[in-house]
């Protein structure tokens, strides 16, 4: 089934009695050509493009639990390419050319929505660092721009300009991100995937691999065991715990990240606005919604929830830059459990077992990469070799001292 | 998150520091053949266990003192507290 408008119309005049499941329970079958381990952004995202861009016919996503129930409906929805290192700039450049895009792509409404990313700075120092950050983006072809404190006022009079400690001075704005329906995602790459054929697979739980002389001949579930001729695992907070399955120890910490939303508000943040001096971003939801979130709890967790001395450190960093939200009320708060790497950026690549291949490490990138780590993914899994945008992105570079530590802060995982 | 510090009692988790697995204490040594990748395996492979987890803690905004916990990542609930000590005492607490 293909959403359009004349569909929408036929079932408008039909009591919406006439709609098809967004995508199909199907049987589990015996054997697959790939299968992908986490029915989660990245996961089906992979899928998708494993069946439309390369090619390959028998494909399963096999989940745990349900889809879209991990860290994809677990953040804060932002897109953009706003990255200093080459290596991380060019990657998420192509993921945010693919999610302007996507919905045409995926036959379904993402609400991906270009309004604005603004990155504050408070200092002198900081205007010259995010100048090269801005530069950096310019070169691998995204777009940057230095607002100065006169058009940050116009589009957000109510920041805390004259703050004693942090006063704004100006702002690398990126016009092109924004936010996309979080959820959405998931359920769109689902139903695009399973019109080209994908086997979505919910409830069924990995518990083992299978080795025939050094090669990865298929998984262990609880649904019983499936042949495949390649296994991709993008299980996120997870990995740890599924790669020790296959003897291996990996550059990765798990660290839970939380995310609020305020009760809704009339409209009154139109774009994505980050603090300059301490880990704070926020956005409206088109529900009315704040938005945002701050850093990860800093200790390993595999916990799907947070703790209160985080909470209290992300609206004092929002309450610095904009005291106006200071009576709003909060509504919910959640936490997703990142799979934070050794230098901060992620890990896609083969492993040392044949047929095995890992995808992981996304620390505060995942849901932005989502796109691109699918694409790069599947080229990996479908042609053997690394797409040229992600092939820094190894799993060696921690042995072999190839890092890309964005904030060069090193092995400490809760300081990227 | 309370932790029970062993001189000073029932301290808030936000006086602390986390650094992590408290397998750093097992630093390698530097001049046997293979010191190349066991400090490779040091410096950046983690357990990153599911369940009770031995890890570091610095009491930075205390006595600044360093801690080995033993807490569980998945329900928080913090099983044993030990101080640092010498290397010997170290390697008793890490094979407790």
């Amino acid at each position: 089934m293909r959403y359009n408008w004349l569909k929408l119309l036929k079932e408008g005049l039909n009591n919406n009695s006439g709609w098809e499941k967004t995508w199909k329970n199907p049987e589990l079958k015996k054997e697959y050509d790939v299968i992908i381990i986490g029915g989660g952004g990245h996961g089906l995202a992979t899928a998708f493009y494993l069946a439309k861009e390369f090619n390959i016919k028998k494909i399963a996503v096999l989940e745990k639990n349900w889809i879209g129930g991990g860290n994809v409906g677990r953040n804060t929805t932002i897109i953009r390419s706003n990255y200093l290192l080459n290596e991380n700039e060019a990657f998420y450049e192509f993921s945010l050319k693919l999610w302007e895009s996507l919905e045409k792509q995926i036959n379904y409404n993402a609400m991906v929505s270009q309004r604005g990313v603004l990155n504050v700075y408070h200092s002198d120092s900081q205007r010259d660092l995010f100048i090269r950050r801005g530069n950096s983006m310019i070169i691998n072809g995204a777009d940057a721009e230095l607002y100065d404190v006169n058009k940050i006022k116009s589009l957000y009079p109510f920041l805390d300009f004259d703050n004693a400690r942090f006063p704004i001075k100006g702002g690398l704005f990126q016009k092109r991100g924004g936010t996309v329906r979080h959820d959405a995602v998931a359920w769109g790459y689902a139903h695009a995937a399973d019109q080209l054929g994908v086997d979505i697979i919910q409830n069924c739980e990995v518990n083992n691999f299978k080795f025939k002389s050094g090669t990865c001949i298929g998984v262990e579930t609880n649904k019983g065991f499936i042949k495949a001729n390649k296994v991709g695992c993008a299980v996120a907070g997870s990995t740890s715990l599924l790669m020790s399955k296959a003897n291996m120890n990996l550059p990765i910490e798990s660290h839970v990240l939380q995310a609020f939303v305020s009760e809704s508000l009339k409209p009154i943040i139109p774009g994505v606005i980050t603090f300059g001096a301490g880990h704070f971003y926020i956005s409206q939801s088109d529900k009315g919604g704040l938005v945002f979130g701050g850093d990860i709890d800093g200790y390993n967790s595999y916990a799907q929830r947070g703790g209160i001395e985080t909470l209290e450190d992300v609206c004092e960093g929002g309450l610095a830059l904009m005291p106006i939200i200071s009576k709003t009320r909060l509504l919910r708060m959640w936490g997703g459990v990142m799979d934070m790497s050794m230098d901060g950026s992620p890990i896609i690549d083969k492993t040392h077992i044949n047929g095995l291949y890992i995808n992981a490490g996304w620390c505060y990138g995942g849901f932005k990469a989502t796109p691109a780590s699918g694409w790069c993914f599947a080229h990996l899994l479908a042609k053997g070799y690394s797409h040229a945008l992600s092939k820094n992105y190894r799993l060696d570079r921690f042995k072999n001292g190839y890092m890309i530590d964005e904030k060069g802060q090193g092995a400490q995982p809760n300081l990227h | 998150m309370i932790i029970e510090h062993p001189l000073l009692g029932p301290r808030d988790i936000s006086e602390f520091i986390y650094l992590g697995d408290a397998s750093l204490l097992n630093r390698p040594k530097w001049d046997v053949e293979d010191a190349e990748h066991s400090f490779y395996e040091y410096l950046y492979l983690r357990k990153n266990v599911a369940g009770v987890h031995k890890e570091l803690w610095f009491h930075q905004q205390g006595d600044r003192s360093w801690l080995v916990i033993s807490r569980n990542t998945l329900t928080h609930e913090i099983t044993k507290v030990d101080l640092v000590g010498n290397s010997s005492k170290n390697m008793d607490i890490l094979n407790d």
